[in-house]
């Protein structure tokens, strides 16, 4: 084969580059754009009037703990099932597989009204729960099971498939030099996927503070109570307060910002890592 | 640590009958595959022994039951008088060489070297110790001013060499090698064969290592054992298998 037949025609090629640049320009920047355009709309006194009323810090505040709560939790929980899945056999991995996937398939709605279904006045545990003064829904305890449940997948799915390929080997070695378990862990493990790992829990508090429709259904929103910043967006636009609600917006836009430069900047020194690693 | 007598290679075992490595009735099975049944083997002290025998036969089975890393369904393992058998690698007091090396990649070789030692509790040697001990030992596997290099910077043979290194930290008695040479090419094999004999033989190891290539278990080896399916078929030095070969396997294998 010669090398004119794998090459495309220069036209094409340019083509093809426009065409995706103005795709992700109109359905990616534009609206970005937007929302810092409507939260500057009133300069720059008003968007930090908007922020820092009190109900707009109430939903920043109350969404910093969820995810403070909820990202930590799911990475221990990624931590271990990729450990499980990836270093050892046992009956029911492929299901676990399976399962650990299963928030992503389910639509967020769905994984909000099961809490409301089992915590809910009417649901099964809810009788139980009023008696004993414990509230789930429309209380924190339920934004972060809603939390916990949308955001499981994250970590483990990056250290599942990389765990995996690196096998036992490592560890074995430091067993037989008579490293604990948790030298092992700390010294070898640990190391061997911090990259994958610090990715992972990016996304992961990325979906988190991002969340909505999961944590609308079980929030009951109460305005500078159970409501996070994305509810509360919600709130302000439908008071018909754009700066406001463009504003909250802008702060979650940021941030994604911030994990999109970070993730690209760990998937950067992440390739260099795994090329020096020189595994087969 | 016993004197050891010759450092030719193929030296005759001693005449000392301390057994080193007893492996006593040991069974491990896989789902409904039988990796190992029912073997015993004992390994005198200083001895070199190779565990032959196609892939399958349970001689990788065997050395890692012999490390910790494995633990078998029945039978047991003595050290010396030690029963070991319900240890874990961390304690038995040995040294593993992997196939495919397994060093850390994100230490330098010296870190590597010394990682043994940094995870000691009790008895950890100072930093200037540490350090003596890792050029020692690169000295030992002659790749002395290596330290500062990193795995993914060194040829196949070379971590080979830093592997050997990092499990002999401890001053293991006894070494323990999966398939040592099977990443490597001929040359390289050849040289890290004599290298790992002498070092062997000054430091008085009592070393087990497993190879699917006759040759070269009979080049290294004092005695070797031959397996298959799950059992030893013969354990006896290279001449005295060449001469009487114990089954029509190990005729053919040999052939």
């Amino acid at each position: 084969m010669s090398a004119g037949a794998l090459s495309e025609p220069r036209a094409t090629k340019a083509l093809l580059i426009g065409a995706a640049l103005l795709y992700i320009a109109l359905m990616l920047l534009l609206p970005l754009a937007a929302v810092l355009v409507e939260a500057f709309a009133n300069g720059f006194h008003a968007w930090i009037a908007a922020i820092t009323q009190p109900d707009a810090r109430a939903s920043i505040r109350l969404t910093l703990i969820v995810a403070a709560i909820a990202v930590p939790a799911n990475t221990v929980f990624g931590i271990a099932a990729a450990w499980a899945i990836a270093k050892f056999d046992f009956r029911g991995k492929t299901t676990l597989v399976a399962l650990i996937e299963l928030p992503f398939s389910v639509s967020p709605v769905v994984s909000g009204l099961v809490f409301v279904l089992l915590f809910g006045a009417q649901g099964w545990f809810g009788a139980w729960l009023e008696a004993h003064d414990v509230r789930i829904i429309f209380a924190l305890p339920g934004l972060v099971l809603a939390t916990l449940f949308v955001t499981l997948p994250f970590v483990a799915r990056q250290l599942v498939p990389l765990m995996s390929a690196q096998g036992r080997a490592d560890e074995e070695a430091a067993l037989t030099l008579g490293a604990s378990g948790w030298q092992t862990f700390w010294h070898v493990t640990l190391p061997n996927i911090r990259f994958a790992l610090l990715y992972g829990v990016l996304l992961c508090n990325a979906r988190a503070m991002g969340e909505f429709g999961a944590v609308s259904v079980v929030s009951g929103h109460i305005r500078g109570g159970t409501n996070t910043m994305p509810l509360e967006v919600e709130a302000l636009y439908n008071d018909y307060d754009f700066v406001g609600a463009f504003a909250v917006a802008s702060i979650l836009a940021f941030l994604a910002l911030v994990t999109l430069a970070l993730k690209g900047a760990l998937e950067w020194r992440h390739r260099d890592q795994l090329a020096a690693a020189g595994r087969h | 640590m016993p004197s050891n007598g010759g450092t030719e290679i193929n030296s005759q075992p001693r005449a000392a009958t301390d057994m080193s490595i007893r492996v006593e009735n040991v069974s491990k099975s896989f789902s409904a595959f039988a990796a190992l049944d029912d073997v015993s083997l004992a390994v005198r002290d200083g001895e070199f022994v190779a565990l032959l025998g196609p892939s399958g036969s349970g001689k990788t089975t065997l050395l890692r039951i012999l490390a910790g890393l494995e633990a078998p369904e029945r039978g047991r393992v003595r050290f010396g008088e030690r029963d070991v058998t319900g240890d874990n690698a961390a304690s038995r007091g040995i040294g593993f060489v992997f196939q495919h090396y397994a060093l850390f990649g994100h230490m330098d070789v010296a870190r590597n070297i010394a990682f043994g030692l940094e995870v000691m509790n009790r008895g950890k040697p100072s930093k200037a110790d540490i350090a003596k001990r890792v050029a020692e030992l690169l000295d030992l596997v002659q790749l002395p001013g290596f330290g500062n290099r990193y795995p993914s910077q060194l040829s196949g043979g070379q971590r080979q060499r830093v592997a050997l290194a990092r499990a002999l930290a401890r001053e293991p008695r006894i070494l323990l090698l999966d398939e040592p040479f099977g990443a490597l090419d001929a040359k390289v094999r050849r040289e890290l064969r004599v290298a790992l004999r002498t070092i062997h033989d000054e430091l008085g190891l009592t070393s087990i290592f497993v190879t699917h290539d006759q040759e070269e278990a009979f080049a290294l080896a004092d005695r070797v054992a031959v397996l298959n399916l799950g059992q030893i078929e013969q354990f006896a030095s290279p001449t005295e298998m060449q001469a009487q070969p114990a089954s029509e396997f190990v005729a053919s294998f040999l052939s």
